[in-house]
């Protein structure tokens, strides 16, 4: 194949750079094992999403079309309507999160749209994990984001518009304080003690 | 099939006898995972010394007289801390959580992928990856979720069997992306998984330079199928679900990649509505394995209660143990070895009078961090999260000398 030389050559091309522009950050190889990954071969797996969307694949959906696929290859586990279950409810529980009872679905507890897309396509569904089109993944997808009243039915999601959906609970997450529980030692006197 | 009712009944009949022999082999107190101990074998003999024992075998088993299983759950099984020695958990009894089940994977056909931002993408094979230099370190496991969902309920295994302890042999993460030459501006990892789930988790690039292990050996062996066969991520003292089991890919990145893994699931909501996210580190937490809940003491006298600490932070510095339910507490013996992020193994010389008491262990670790009570827990969190439950245990002794789990 013709290609094949001239990915050879550009797999070299960043080791130049890197040598001579940025010597701070050369690495050279020390035991030199395995063989260099193509470009093929990355592009066959490299499908885990960035939030800003930079992997997503070409294709598109509504949820019009995403709820025959919906009906077909979710609804089983998830409910005719996404709130039924068996399996976690997709749909509802806005406003709930700081309640007794909070309910935590896409639409009110994931934070990334993009998350919903990459989770579908990776993983779903269960029996037929990685069996969908992207057309479908995007369809579905934008089907769960409408039930959710984040997007609207006609509202195409492809890699352009879904990047760019903000989820209710985007700025829902906060760092981690621990450890954050105050000392026994401090409310136990006694310790010492015997 | 008809399910009418004398197989139901049939169902019921064999539910009982197990209850039974379970019921049986906590009568045996010490002896209590017994349970498997079968009726329908052969005795064995009398005096050993007068007959020819077995011949050697290929691949060793334990002795029949040995019970204690994990108790499996579909996509976890709970291992019997309570049946545990030392701190090494036998492979075979490792606490399993998996999404999308164990794969089968040849060894042969698995390839690990390297890539994103770096110098030198690179593709390694089982072979490449053992011929680098390899480390060999003891390092506890915990699932983020364990003790919360059942805590107060059942034994040590029921309520807190998600976490285990063995010795992996692998290669530091490290070293690998060194090879491939990390760019500047990254900050974190992608890494991928080759179960039907592709299981993926962004992990701080820090972290991945630091101590990750990318681990084919586990306890002197190949890694077993449901620890990630051929090659898992291990990362040390964080929460179980970020050591991406069956590794294909890792992709060198500059942002986390929110995945269902580290937003749906793995962040714990505070009362404020707010959840917490990149909870990685396990706190400080010790059990008491014996005595504990479905164990039965034989009468006053002497015991040696035993028990495990651990920290995903660092060593345990001290475990104390109380005999009067959090009243007063006195320091454990810690059974060396005492490594970092490690099950720490203590032990304490007690006399049972006879009378009801409640047992307690709470581990410092070397940051001086101290296993907490559950109010304490609660006070800080509220009722609405789930992750990273390490609340002080409670065993009920009562008079009769059998154990229950007294959590309140």
């Amino acid at each position: 194949m013709w290609r094949t030389p001239l990915l050879k050559t550009a797999w070299f091309l960043p080791i130049l750079i890197a040598a001579v522009v940025l010597p701070t950050y050369a690495q050279s190889p020390t035991y030199g094992l395995g063989r260099p990954a193509s470009l093929e071969e990355i592009k066959a797996w490299d499908d885990a999403i960035h939030p800003d969307g930079r992997e997503l694949p070409p294709g598109s959906g509504t949820a019009v079309e995403g709820a025959k696929v919906y009906a077909a290859q979710c609804a089983a586990c998830h409910g005719k309507t996404g709130t039924e279950g068996p399996n976690d409810k997709l749909v509802g529980g806005q406003g709930t999160l700081n309640t007794k009872k909070p309910m935590k679905t896409v639409g009110s507890f994931w934070p990334y749209a993009t998350t919903v897309w990459d989770y579908i396509n990776r993983s779903m569904p269960f029996n037929k994990p990685g069996s969908m089109t992207a057309d479908e993944v995007y369809a579905v997808t934008a089907y769960v984001l409408s039930l959710n009243k984040i997007i609207r039915e006609d509202e195409a999601m492809n890699a352009k518009t879904l990047p760019q959906v903000k989820m209710p609970n985007r700025d829902g997450f906060i760092g981690d304080p621990r450890p954050d529980w105050e000392s026994p030692h401090s409310r136990a006197p006694e310790t010492s003690k015997q | 099939m008809k399910s009418g009712p004398s197989n139901r009944r049939r169902f019921l009949k064999s539910g009982v006898g197990l209850g039974a022999a379970l019921v049986a082999g906590a009568e045996a107190g010490l002896a209590a995972d017994d349970a498997k101990t079968p009726a329908v074998q052969p005795p064995a003999p009398d005096d050993p010394t007068k007959v020819q024992g077995r011949r050697a075998s290929a691949y060793g088993e334990r002795s029949r007289f040995e019970g204690a299983v994990r108790i499996p759950q579909g996509q976890s099984s709970l291992t019997p801390l309570q049946a545990m020695t030392g701190i090494i958990t036998p492979s075979s009894l490792h606490f399993e959580r998996h999404h999308a089940g164990v794969p089968d994977i040849d060894p042969r056909r698995h390839r690990l992928m390297i890539h994103g931002m770096v110098d030198r993408p690179l593709v390694l094979t089982m072979d490449d990856l053992k011929r680098y230099p390899s480390v060999t370190r003891i390092y506890f496991m915990e699932c983020s979720g364990n003790g919360f969902r059942k805590r107060g309920e059942g034994t040590v295994q029921e309520a807190h069997g998600l976490t285990s302890c063995a010795e992996w042999t692998g290669v530091n993460l490290g070293l690998v992306l060194r090879e491939a030459g990390v760019q500047a501006g990254a900050s974190w990892i992608v890494a991928e998984g080759s179960d039907a789930a592709k299981m993926t988790r962004s992990v701080p690039l820090a972290k991945a330079m630091n101590d990750v292990l990318l681990a084919y050996g586990q306890n002197g062996e190949a890694i077993r199928p449901e620890q990630g066969y051929p090659v898992r991520m291990f990362v040390p003292g964080w929460e179980g679900n970020i050591s991406v089991k069956w590794v294909r890919r890792i992709k060198v990145v500059d942002a986390p990649y929110q995945t269902r893994e580290e937003t749906s699931k793995y962040t714990d909501l505070m009362p404020t509505g707010k959840a917490r996210q990149f909870t990685f580190e396990m706190d400080p937490k010790s059990l008491i394995t014996f005595p504990s809940a479905g164990q039965k003491l034989q009468g006053p006298g002497f015991y040696e209660i035993s028990g495990l600490a651990w920290s995903g932070r660092g060593a345990i510095r001290r475990v104390e143990v109380s005999t009067d339910g959090g009243r007063t507490w006195k320091d454990a013996a810690l059974q060396s070895p005492v490594l970092p992020i490690a099950y720490t193994r203590f032990r304490y010389a007690w006399k049972w009078d006879g009378s009801e008491v409640v047992l307690q262990s709470r581990c410092t670790d070397e940051h001086g961090d101290t296993q907490p009570p559950l109010e304490a827990l609660v006070k800080a969190r509220g009722e609405n999260w789930n992750y990273h439950f390490n609340a002080i245990q409670s065993w009920k002794v009562n008079k009769d000398g059998n154990v229950e789990n007294a959590l309140a």
